[in-house]
């Protein structure tokens, strides 16, 4: 067994009543009685429908947008185009949260004005009387494009002389990272080991399309009730169409699925033009077909590797190249180079390191916030590098791997200080140990075993100097509400904050009302992103939740004449520790408290740490609070004459720092296998000439039931973290490892490394032919 | 020729009216009538966000015209028992942690329902190729194929025909 390093690893949490037990989630028995309310299940009296209109074109000027017959149509009450919206229109699409920081050009129109950049850019509104009517009255607006030269390609958009569609050059970011001596550490190289890889866009397919209801209340406040990862999201729209913040109350149903798709504001600003110039409710649930266009996939990403290594395995310089396709906006495409940029040597400790990443803008569309934000592409190429590395060196590849992962103390690719545990070497082991024996190849089928380690941020970039409120408090009966705007995303984040006051004010979590995700009357919390919900809002509630418990004590060790040490809570009951018997309800406590006049309740902001950026010359500066570690390991067969590869087992193990819920934990590792599956083998949106071919899931293939193969988590707790208890981030680093793992597991079965993801049975065939041919 | 027919069904026990044309998706009439546990994930019968039991048997609703339902019986999630009453198979979902963001419970348990109707004792397969036009993204399925697992025990030793 490894050594283990962290330094806080052997803390003790016997004591925990409820924290890192699988409870049943608070929010588990409305879904699963169907009487959970999502944003398209909303209604109002007298409530119009929208519809929009997206280009059809991909680069186009547009000569003549005519909506008069529309206009007409029975039922239609309002359609709008960029010609109703000041010159200045635009929606700002930066980090959006509890920062209030813009650092990019990231303004985008609401409407195309007089070109379009990208197939599926908004053109349109409708606001009509009935869907089917705002869907005819689409049908009845008249619009004359002129197809203009367009480039659908990062590289060719870099290229001199290419079609502008961002800034002076299409560049929309880029980051040099330069540390040590990278001409000294290929000089020390045995061996220098040079690969590219590519990923493809890949589509968020949460289940339920966007959707939200907007109105003006009686206060000539706009509402908007949204599908929505970001609350804060109501300063955009506020700015955006000229209203005081004080006057959009934004707030966040139930979101039947995210994974970054609904970070960046997708529908909110368009129907809160059309409440406003309607002056009537009006509800949008986009068609899946729009959907696909209404937020933005995973960048496709190039990645190159050059690594020099000595004949033992150890690297001594690495010289990176990353290109991402932003397409036409800029939407987050900085953030998530950056991401890239960090996570690009993955777990390994790399000290003659160079790095060169550029996003550049293109005719596609515009690419976004997935689940892994960049992280899990650049970590794709580094796994499959180490694999390379392994096979040219002869030597096992966690072996490779162990001679380079970085420890904590160690400096990570931007300088930072690896500060929390780093179990990369204990969860890889045990990944790969839960393979179990592999079964024998048959005559048709090859088994193969990969598998993939990672390091992926949670938390919030650190000069965004992110922060979370949260409020808890006591109910006269002993019953206990917590309010906080953190939006619920289907991980279980309104939950753990139940879960949390629980256990610190000794309540079954049934019993804690949790009210969340309300711009206007729940302290505000940030976004569900960046894998910080839990680790920023779970922070803040322990903290609101330690005063209240402080504040009661106080009163009731007052009461007892013991010491506040001497006192605990449980099951709805303050009592003597070492008297159980000298114990009051809480409810009898709250009342001693409320009698005193003491604060039954508080409100406590939780503040991450912070720093000012980056050096621009050298990439070297602290970007993250912290980062999470583990590893993902696959077992696949594949099949030689037809290409498939089915996985077999797919097995997640991972340092999640402390478990809150361990079911909810190991729901985050099952799904992300499954997903993660999914871009590795099967996912893929297919643009020609910017136009999407697979706008449908009977074209874009998310894994069924039928593809799930045996999924196991094993779940490692340094609590090392710096969320609650010792809690890291978990929702995107467990996903950050599958794709690579599996990849990997087919390289390991076949003899050869696919580079382009997905591995599609097609491209299997063709190297194994090629094998064939060369040997 | 009349464009709307007056559609009579019973959802979850309760008869029910509507006048709707011809065009109209059995989704469409079922969530104007209230039903708001019937999801919408794709109206192409890709997703099975939609599935009911028309007679007992799952369906797409969004694949379903609501004329075709006339006379008929619908069951939905809400029909199949709720915090007073739930349906072992709701039961299993909650204890296992089966629903993340919840959107495709609904139909999942609909077609899950079907699938123990048919076979009470289902295999790992049989589980699989029963939900196979029902997608989830946020699980991976296996705590959904386990609450199934357990739901149909629970049902074999109520003894009642699920």
């Amino acid at each position: 067994m490894s050594k283990i390093e962290s330094p806080s690893a052997s803390a003790s949490n016997v004591n925990l009543r409820q924290i890192g037990k699988p409870l049943v989630r608070i929010d588990s028995p409305p879904k699963v009685y169907g009487t959970a309310v999502y944003a398209g299940d909303l209604t109002m009296p007298d409530m119009l429908y929208a519809a929009v209109l997206h280009s059809e074109r991909a680069s186009a000027l547009l000569r003549r947008v005519d909506t008069a017959r529309a206009k007409e149509l029975a039922g239609v009450h309002c359609v709008l185009t960029a010609k109703d919206l000041p010159a200045s229109q635009g929606v700002m699409t930066d980090m959006p949260g509890q920062t209030g920081g813009m650092t990019k050009n990231t303004k985008q129109p609401i409407l195309a004005k007089d070109r379009v950049r990208f197939c599926g850019e908004p053109i349109a509104l409708v606001a009509a009387e009935s869907v089917s009517i705002a869907e005819q009255a689409l049908s009845l607006i008249e619009i004359d494009y002129e197809d203009s030269e367009g480039v659908y390609d990062p590289f060719d958009a870099l290229a001199p002389g290419a079609p502008i569609v961002f800034g002076d050059d299409n560049i929309v970011a880029n980051y040099k990272v330069r540390k040590g001596d990278i001409e000294k550490g290929f000089a020390e190289a045995d061996l220098i080991v040079e690969n590219t890889f590519t990923t493809q866009y890949q589509e968020q397919a949460f289940l339920e399309p966007e959707a939200a209801l907007a109105w003006v209340d009686e206060h000539e406040v706009l509402n908007i009730r949204s599908s929505t990862q970001v609350v804060e999201h109501y300063r955009a729209v506020a700015d955006a169409i000229g209203l005081p913040h004080n006057r959009v109350r934004l707030r966040a149903e139930f979101v039947g699925g995210g994974f970054g798709g609904k970070e960046v504001m997708t529908i909110e600003v368009w129907l809160a033009l059309l409440a406003l110039a309607s002056r009537r409710p009006v509800r949008l649930v986009q068609p899946r077909e729009r959907s696909f266009l209404s937020h933005g996939p995973r960048h496709p990403f190039t990645m190159t590797h050059r690594t020099g290594v000595t004949s033992d395995g150890k690297i001594t310089a690495l010289q990176i190249k990353l290109t991402s396709d932003a397409g036409a906006y800029a939407k987050l495409s900085p953030y998530i180079l950056l991401y890239a940029t960090v996570g690009a040597t993955g777990p390994y400790r790399v000290d003659n390191l160079q790095i060169d990443s550029v996003s550049a803008a293109t005719n596609n569309l515009p690419t976004c916030a997935f689940r892994g934000f960049g992280t899990m592409q650049a970590n794709l190429a580094c796994e499959g590098q180490m694999e390379e590395i392994a096979k040219a060196l002869g030597m096992d590849s966690m072996e490779v791997r162990r001679r380079n992962f970085i420890h904590t103390g160690d400096a990570n690719v931007t300088g930072q200080i690896i500060r929390s545990a780093v179990w990369s070497d204990q969860c890889a082991t045990q990944a790969l140990a839960a393979l179990g024996e592999r079964p024998a190849d048959t005559q048709t089928t090859r088994i193969g075993h990969g598998v993939a380690c990672y390091q992926q941020s949670y938390g919030r970039i650190r000069w965004m100097k992110d922060s979370s409120e949260a409020w808890v408090g006591v109910e006269m009966d002993g019953t206990v509400i917590v309010r906080s705007a953190v939006t619920d995303i289907g991980a279980g984040q309104s939950s753990a904050l139940a879960q949390i006051t629980g256990e610190i004010l000794g309540v079954p979590m049934d019993q804690v009302v949790v009210y969340f995700g309300d711009g206007a009357v729940t302290p505000l919390a940030g976004t569900s992103t960046a894998s910080r919900a839990l680790y920023m809002s779970g922070n803040a509630t322990k903290m609101a939740a330690t005063q209240v418990r402080e504040n009661l004590l106080g009163c009731a060790a007052r009461y007892f004449g013991v010491e506040v040490e001497e006192l605990d809570m449980g099951d709805s009951q303050v009592f003597v520790i070492d008297d159980p018997q000298r114990s009051m309800t809480l409810n009898e406590c709250v009342k001693l408290c409320a009698a005193e006049g003491i604060h039954r309740h508080n409100l406590a902001i939780f503040k991450a740490p912070t720093s000012e950026g980056i050096d621009p010359e050298t990439g070297q500066g602290e970007v993250f609070p912290d980062f999470t570690y583990g590893a993902h390991a696959a077992q696949v067969a594949v099949d030689i004459e037809t290409g498939e590869v089915r996985v077999l087992q797919s097995i997640g193990a991972h340092d999640v720092g402390q478990a809150i819920n361990m079911r909810a934990v190991e729901g985050q590792v099952e799904g992300s296998a499954l997903m993660g599956q999914g871009f590795a083998l099967s996912e893929e949106l297919i643009l020609k000439q910017g136009q999407l071919q697979t706008g449908s899931f009977s074209e874009y293939l998310v894994p069924t039931s039928e593809d799930v193969p045996e999924i196991k988590a094993i779940i490692l707790e340094s609590r090392s973290g710096l969320g609650p208890f010792g809690a890291k981030g978990i929702g995107e680093p467990v996903y950050a490892p599958v794709a690579a793992s599996i990849a990997n597991a087919v390289a390991d079965a076949i003899g050869v490394h696919i580079f382009e993801l997905p591995i599609t049975p097609e491209k299997v065939v063709k190297v194994l032919r090629e094998q064939e041919a060369a040997s | 020729m009349a464009t709307e027919k007056l559609v009579s069904v019973q959802v979850n026990g309760k008869a029910c009216e509507a006048a709707v044309p011809a065009c109209r998706t059995l989704l469409e009439m079922l969530r104007e009538l209230g039903h708001a546990e019937v999801k919408c994930g794709c109206e192409k019968g890709d997703c099975g966000a939609c599935a009911v039991l028309l007679d007992g048997k799952v369906v797409d609703s969004c694949l379903t015209l609501a004329w075709h339902a006339d006379g008929h019986s619908i069951t939905t999630a809400q029909g199949l028992g709720g915090p007073g009453n739930p349906h072992p198979l709701q039961t299993a979902f909650i204890e296992h942690g089966s629903a993340q963001c919840g959107y495709c419970t609904p139909g999942m348990i609909m077609a899950a329902k079907a699938l123990l109707d048919d076979i009470p004792d289902p295999s790992l397969e049989d589980i699989k190729r029963g939900l196979s036009g029902n997608l989830c993204r946020c699980t991976g399925y296996t705590r959904i194929f386990s609450a199934i697992h357990a739901a149909a025990q629970a049902l074999q030793q109520q003894g009642t025909a699920p």
